[in-house]
């Protein structure tokens, strides 16, 4: 295992973060304390708890995941598609390195920087609303599970863009919606049977709901099922990267 | 011989159809330098590009000291340095951060040590805090070399390493590729500047179509190079050249009013005082004369002509 090489692009990937510190870090800040004081307070103002859970505090766990899986995946994906957008990626491929330290290293950092970000997100919220937090073992393997999970999405995303636009396509009409559309901002039992049902396809419903429960212990899916479908994305996941290295795909030519 | 790289049989074939190399067979000895002569798209890049990993061969096999470079590919990659042709440079990044960065790939130890002394080789110390966006196209063209070397190679890959370099430049680039020569590293630079291969190379291997269709010692080539020609445009054409002047082995043009005279600039005598003589003595009159020496330049666009 080359770990000085993993370890020079972990380093490398995580300078790249605090060069752009406002666009890594500041930028979803402000933006999930527009959440809160839009969605938190208009929409509170209506709703004002589910499932005995004060609206306000009931969203936290939602706005957490949809910055943790709109950043993990901008973010691996930029990482990857930057080298091979500007060609010092044939420094990378000339490299004594495996493709399993590629991962590492890339997928590390993002995750990284997407836990970093999730638990600034979660201190910002706790000036806006009392946070509970019943299982923080839970939390954190949730946290760490959904990260790394979309980080390797985003890596995926990033050897398959061929430009800036699907770079930025996927998070925006893709994650967001599914984020927005997956009960981060209000329970899945809120909706029409029809639709329940329709929106158990959505896989981020399972994120958020788990997530959700490891703080409140209310769920729309059983905690076991939102577990099993995050490993079954990482498996499907880890297999799409392996194939990729293995063929080379947008790699090598 | 002591090989270092070994290329046996390579071919690659894109996936688009194109062919890029048709069975190579190279062997570049330790501590040489390597020029590597061909035109736009002969394959030059594609051959560095399989040695380095860059590139999947389609067939053949090669070795880096013994080591072949698919299965032992951490041996023989941590044994070199590649430079591209491209300037492709973390532009936001500093000259030191990026150098040291390459020997962590590299599976190198952290050395400031080592780092300091690659960059002062490379007369890029003063910038080392620098962002590598602020530094000129040169500048940038050394710490693309700083970083090949930054891990120690045993060998060093320069593809066209001075494309869009001045003049100043080039000399300072050819100095210090001596002075990593001196310091024992093998070299393979690509270029199509023949005066570069001249300057530099022991060795040149003339690439086009993606064959290998000459290597040779440079100095071999310099002598062919040391031969000169001497034309003379005669007044009354002749059927044949008559048989004093057998000895001078002239050529006679198809409408016999050129003859051509091949001597050896560096030999003692050259022969064109007696030529001249006999030549008047058999009644030969010229209205002009000119010599021209066949470079380097125009053996290798013979040869790559004569092959397409």
């Amino acid at each position: 295992m080359n770990i000085r090489a993993i370890a020079a692009i972990y380093k490398f990937e995580m300078a790249r973060a605090w060069r752009t510190v406002a666009q890594s870090i500041i930028a979803p800040v402000v933006s999930t304390s527009l959440y809160f004081v839009v969605f938190g307070s208009a929409i509170g103002g209506r709703i004002t708890s589910i499932e005995g859970v004060s609206y306000g505090a009931f969203i936290v766990p939602g706005l957490v995941m949809l910055n943790l899986l709109t950043q993990s995946v901008s973010n691996a994906a930029f990482g990857i598609y930057f080298p091979k957008f500007v060609g010092t990626i044939y420094e990378l491929l000339s490299a004594p390195v495996s493709y399993v330290e590629i991962v590492i290293g890339y997928v590390g950092a993002a995750a990284s920087k997407s836990l970093l970000l999730g638990g600034i997100i979660l201190g910002t919220a706790a000036l806006f609303v009392p946070l509970h937090v019943a299982h923080p073992a839970w939390m954190l393997l949730f946290l760490l599970l959904t990260s790394v999970t979309f980080s390797l999405f985003g890596f995926i995303l990033g050897i398959w863009a061929d430009g800036f636009e699907k770079l930025q396509i996927v998070p925006l009409l893709i994650i967001t919606p599914l984020t927005f559309l997956g009960g981060s901002f209000y329970s899945i039992r809120m909706l029409p049977p029809f639709w329940q049902g329709v929106t158990l396809a959505n896989p981020v419903v399972y994120l958020v709901s788990g997530f959700r429960w490891s703080f409140y212990e209310i769920a729309d899916v059983s905690v076991g099922v939102s577990i099993g479908m995050i490993t079954v994305f990482l498996i499907i996941f880890i297999g799409i990267v392996s194939w990729i290295f293995r063929t080379g795909y947008r790699l090598k030519t | 011989m002591d090989a270092i790289i070994d290329i046996q049989d390579l071919s690659k074939t894109y996936a688009s159809g194109f062919q890029a190399l048709k069975d190579v067979n190279l062997q570049i000895r330790k501590g040489e330098i390597f020029a590597l002569l061909g035109p736009n798209g002969a394959g030059k890049t594609t051959l560095i590009g399989v040695v380095c990993g860059i590139v999947n061969p389609t067939q053949g096999r090669v070795t880096v000291a013994g080591h072949d470079i698919i299965q032992d590919y951490r041996m023989t990659r941590s044994m070199i340095g590649l430079v591209p042709q491209e300037l492709t440079t973390d532009a936001f990044e500093t000259v030191w951060n990026t150098v040291s960065f390459s020997r962590g790939l590299f599976g190198k130890p952290a050395s400031p040590q080592h780092v300091s002394k690659v960059l002062d080789e490379l007369s890029l110390l003063p910038r080392k805090h620098s962002r590598i966006r602020t530094l000129s196209g040169g500048m940038k063209r050394r710490v693309m070399i700083a970083k090949a070397l930054a891990h120690e190679p045993e060998i060093l890959f320069l593809d066209e390493p001075t494309a869009g370099v001045d003049v100043e430049l080039r000399k300072d680039m050819w100095a210090t590729v001596r002075e990593l020569k001196q310091s024992g590293v093998t070299i393979i630079l690509t270029t199509h500047y023949i005066n570069e291969a001249e300057a530099m190379a022991d060795r040149v291997g003339v690439i086009n179509r993606g064959e290998l269709i000459l290597v040779e010692e440079k100095t071999a080539l310099m002598q062919k190079m040391g031969k000169k020609q001497l034309m003379l445009h005669l007044q009354n054409p002749i059927d044949t050249i008559p048989p004093r002047l057998a000895a001078y082995e002239l050529e006679k043009n198809a409408s016999g009013d050129e003859l051509t005279y091949t001597y050896d600039t560096k030999s003692e005598r050259t022969g064109i005082t007696a030529l001249l003589k006999d030549l008047s003595d058999a009644g030969i009159r010229f209205n002009d004369l000119q010599t021209r020496q066949s470079s380097l330049e125009e053996i290798f666009v013979n040869l790559v002509s004569s092959r397409s």
